[in-house]
């Protein structure tokens, strides 16, 4: 077998051993080093990461266990320290590996200029996923952030960290912002939108010094003497190749390692790809011609004929509500024409470059859909005369009446490009779809496209459609509702990543259809709201089920059932007492429950604040066993009393209870606590189970016993009551946190993928686990209020009572 | 008509209802976010839930028991459900809500 290595676990290379697998898969063995400690993610998504509208995982292309499935060595967190060509060997940090081909996808670093301090702490580039959670953990409300740079990159940063709270202020040398992309009319109105976000913007601006204090970044300084003070500085001024290895190996470097249109170096065994190269004295960063590259660097390992062409690449900001689209050239020049539409009020600008009747440059601002089209003429170089007039409207008004959108797809040709990113044309996803996928997943699967930025999954879905007709099933993640089009993730997503802190302005920002809500989305959107924002949002029991607003379990008959809580499932006399004389006062049926409780039935709801006043005086509060919230916490009698016990179950289940009672939670949460593994308390069909051994405690979660019946799955095993209270505490936070409206914990643990996520969350990482537990306290500062003391009062005793009695009235 | 006043507006909650009495049973006035009010009986069509417990959203009220959805100006059954629940003539005067106390007599009569 043939040895391969390869330098850098990056989107291009990672790109390059996908072909190159499925064209000869176990023709080579494979090497692959990574200075990054990971596999590759998909660069281009870091903003959305920061901004908080994705997570990580998703953005995860090839983790270790891809490469593993496909027989790979992974040296990841492995510097290469040298290549000696004439051995053909690469020289790691750990050792040697040999090779008969050599690719060298080193990427790109940030450039970062050379001003005083910027060696000081808190000063950063944005590049990888290390800069991004630094941006992240520095994003407290009330932070300052400098950016400078007020390109692509840049602004995202901005935004992002804007998302997060902090204020921001973006620092530009030019006159305007994104100068390579936009021209000075779009760029003012970009600069007005991060403006209307509440970004500070100073175009024209030159950095002088970084001022810092005890090691740690202060403020910046410019040429005018204007200090801008900040905790964190970013630098996004722009990258450059990282050629030092191949420089180092004497192999031809220019700005970069200089490659053929084969991607060989100057060496033929090494190819080399990415941004790290140069070809025909041009450097790329943008990600459609790297997985061009990607393309001929494996059939040039295979043998194969493949030429590289670089090819127009277009931009879109990833800023979510700043649509902003910029293909070609657009300087001006002679011979060259202009065509402009501007709807100030709406915020639309759109520029076309014409030179000899082909469009050459294209920049849209607040509308973009057409910028694919746009995109499509100006690759193709097709001729416009015809439709000179109306070319600004776009596709829709060429040749008469507007097109529906469904049509213009179907119209489009078998080689239209329709995932820019991947380069992959109509003609390849009909293909696709007649070999048998018909979903966006598998069409991402089978082809790649919108399997990077995402920005084309709508354009995909529409070819789906066309292509299947009546066979096309809408897109697997359902809207919430009738009253939305984006699903409870979306939803969830961008009420933290928006900073949406009421009913109405979700309604408002998310394109509600309906004027306020329905009876399924409403009370996702309260519960989404509590759990986000704690401090912000105020409760709204009008958006509440009966039994969370009136505070009891509703009956078939109208009447309600009263729960006291039972810590533990322990009573005492005083307290049964206490039940027995309210039962006989509100004449209730009283039943033992499986949660080692005691309910009273039959109650009516005028009764309610009076039977709470007399059970709060016993010294009772609500059980919630009406809520999706915190239940009970279900116990046996431990080393109390039991000869087998094997640590004091009563005791940590009290502990339990204690701490998390009146929290609420997407769906009902119980939990249980054995004494030893006979499970007496039936700890594993719980949403979390504590069983006690000899040792400590095994704490599984995800069990189940309603309509499915589940089996708790392992978590982890401690030694301690103090961590078992912390586990617990911080994975029903995380479940607060991220699980859909209504979905118990084992449906979220099978979501999210699995226990690994979760364990790393609540287990693993320590300082993780204290924010969640930190973030769960802030809301119980809120929330663990007895609702029946508040409820037990004059007010709701009227309030609750019928308004009017007609029956008397009619009588006269 | 004979209206009879029930009590203030502000009695009832916004997206809410409050119970009037009658001899023919219990009354929902329900009360709208657009601040309008609207009288229906208090027993869904299908199982008799008390539909002045449920989740008001437009002028639609969902029923507590089996998520019924009923239109608070027809009292008629939503969707794929099929039934009809009375509705009573309700107004409201200077923030006072008014029920037509003859309606509900003469069928109380009837």
């Amino acid at each position: 077998m043939q040895k391969l290595v390869v330098i850098g676990a990056g989107m291009a290379s990672g790109r390059m051993l996908e072909h190159l697998f499925e064209a000869a898969p176990g023709a080579w063995d494979v090497t692959l080093f990574n200075a990054e400690p990971r596999g590759n993610y998909n660069r281009i998504m870091l903003s959305p990461v920061l901004s908080g509208e994705r997570s990580y995982e998703e953005i995860v292309t090839h983790d270790a266990a891809w490469y593993e499935s496909h027989g790979v060595t992974c040296r990841f967190g492995e510097r290469v320290v040298g290549i000696d060509r004439a051995r053909k060997e690469v020289i790691g940090e750990n050792g040697t590996v040999a090779y008969d081909k050599l690719v060298i996808a080193t990427g790109s670093e940030p450039f970062m200029i050379p001003l005083p301090g910027r060696d000081l702490d808190g000063v950063i580039a944005y590049r990888d996923l290390e800069d991004t959670n630094r941006m992240i953990e520095a994003a407290a409300p009330g932070a300052r952030a400098v950016v400078i740079g007020g390109g692509l990159l840049g602004l995202e940063a901005a935004a992002g960290m804007r998302l997060r709270g902090m204020e921001v202020t973006v620092v530009h040398l030019m006159g305007h912002l994104m100068e390579r992309q936009l021209d000075p009319a779009a760029g003012y109105l970009l600069r007005r939108a991060l403006v209307d976000r509440g970004i500070e913007v100073l175009c024209s601006a030159n950095s002088k010094e970084i001022l810092g204090e005890n090691g740690k970044v202060r403020a910046l300084m410019l040429d005018d003497g204007t200090e801008l003070p900040c905790d964190l500085l970013v630098m996004a001024v722009g990258i450059r190749p990282a050629a030092t290895l191949g420089r180092e190996a004497g192999l031809a470097v220019g700005r970069g390692i200089q490659v053929d249109a084969q991607m060989r170096s100057s060496d033929p065994d090494v190819l080399s790809l990415g941004e790290c190269v140069e070809f025909e004295g041009q450097l790329f960063g943008l990600v459609a011609p790297l997985y061009d590259q990607a393309k001929v660097a494996a059939a040039t390992l295979l043998g194969e004929e493949a030429v590289f062409t670089p090819r127009e690449v277009s931009t879109k900001l990833k800023v979510t509500g700043c649509d902003l689209f910029s293909a070609g050239d657009f300087a001006e020049g002679p011979g060259r024409e202009d065509i402009v539409f501007r709807d100030p009020a709406r915020g639309v600008y759109k520029r076309l470059v014409l030179e000899e009747n082909r469009v050459i440059g294209a920049v849209l601002y607040g509308d973009v859909a057409d910028g694919n089209w746009f995109y499509g003429l100006i690759k193709d170089g097709t001729d416009v005369s015809d439709m000179r007039e109306t070319l600004i409207f776009g596709p829709a008004f060429q040749g008469g009446a507007p097109a529906d959108p469904m049509a213009a797809v179907a119209a489009l040709p078998a080689d239209a490009e329709i995932c820019g990113c991947n380069g992959v044309c109509k003609g390849a996803i009909v293909a696709a779809i007649q070999n048998g996928a018909s979903t966006l997943d598998a069409i991402k699967a089978t082809t790649k496209a919108s399997a990077s930025c995402g920005n084309c999954a709508g354009l995909v879905e529409q070819v789906l459609a066309v292509t299947l007709g009546d066979d096309f099933v809408a897109p697997s993640a359902r809207p919430m509702c009738a009253c939305t089009d984006h699903p409870h993730e979306d939803v969830r997503r961008l009420i933290k990543a928006k900073e949406i802190k009421s009913m109405p302005q979700a309604m408002q920002e998310l394109g509600w259809k309906t004027p306020n809500g329905c009876h399924s989305c409403r009370p996702a959107l309260n519960y989404y709201l509590i759990a986000d924002w704690p401090l912000d949002y105020k409760d709204d029991p009008q958006s509440r089920f009966v039994n969370e607003r009136n505070h009891a379990n509703i009956q078939k008959d109208g009447t309600y059932s009263v729960m006291p809580r039972m810590w533990g499932g322990m009573t005492t006399p005083d307290e049964l007492l206490a039940i027995a004389a309210a039962a006989k006062k509100y004449n209730a049926t009283v039943k033992v429950t499986g949660g080692q409780r005691i309910d009273l039935l039959g109650i009516k709801k005028e009764d309610l604040p009076y039977i709470w006043a007399d059970l709060n005086a016993a010294g009772m509060v609500s059980g919630h066993g009406y809520t999706k919230g915190l239940r009970t916490v279900k116990t046996c009698v431990g080393t109390d009393w039991c000869r087998f016990g094997t640590q004091d179950s009563t005791g940590l289940g009290i502990k339990l209870e204690k701490r998390l009672w009146g929290s609420w939670t997407p769906h009902k949460f119980k939990l249980a606590v054995t004494g030893c593994p006979r499970n007496c308390a039936e700890a594993t069909c719980k949403d979390l189970g504590v069983v006690c051994v000899d040792s400590g405690y095994e704490i599984g979660v995800g069990g189940a016993a309603g309509m499915e019946l589940k089996e708790t799955e392992p978590l982890a095993k401690v030694a301690t009551e103090q961590e078992v209270i912390d586990i617990t505490v911080a994975f029903l936070q995380l479940y607060r946190e991220s699980a859909n409206y209504l979905d118990r914990p084992y449906k979220w643990i099978a979501k999210t993928g699995g226990l690994d996520w979760i364990r790393a969350q609540v287990v693993d990482d320590l300082e993780n686990r204290a924010a969640l537990i930190a973030r769960f306290d802030i809301s119980q500062s809120i929330y663990q209020k007895d609702p029946w003391a508040e409820r037990a009062t004059p007010e709701y005793q009227r309030a609750w009572a019928p308004l009017a009695d007609l029956t008397q009235e009619a009588a006269e | 008509m004979s209206w009879v006043d029930i009590g203030a507006l502000d009695d009832i909650p916004a997206q809410g209802a409050r119970v009037v009495r009658t001899k023919l049973g219990c009354v929902a006035v329900f009360r709208t976010a657009d601040d309008q009010v609207f009288a229906l009986a208090d027993r869904c069509a299908h199982k008799g839930g008390p539909l002045s417990e449920g989740i008001v959203h437009g002028h639609k009220v969902t029923c507590p028991l089996h998520n019924w959805v009923f239109s608070l100006e027809t009292g008629e059954a939503q969707g794929a459900d099929s039934g009809q629940v009375p509705t009573f003539p309700a107004k409201i005067e200077n923030g006072r809500v008014l029920l037509d106390a003859a309606r509900l007599q003469q069928e109380s009569a009837a």
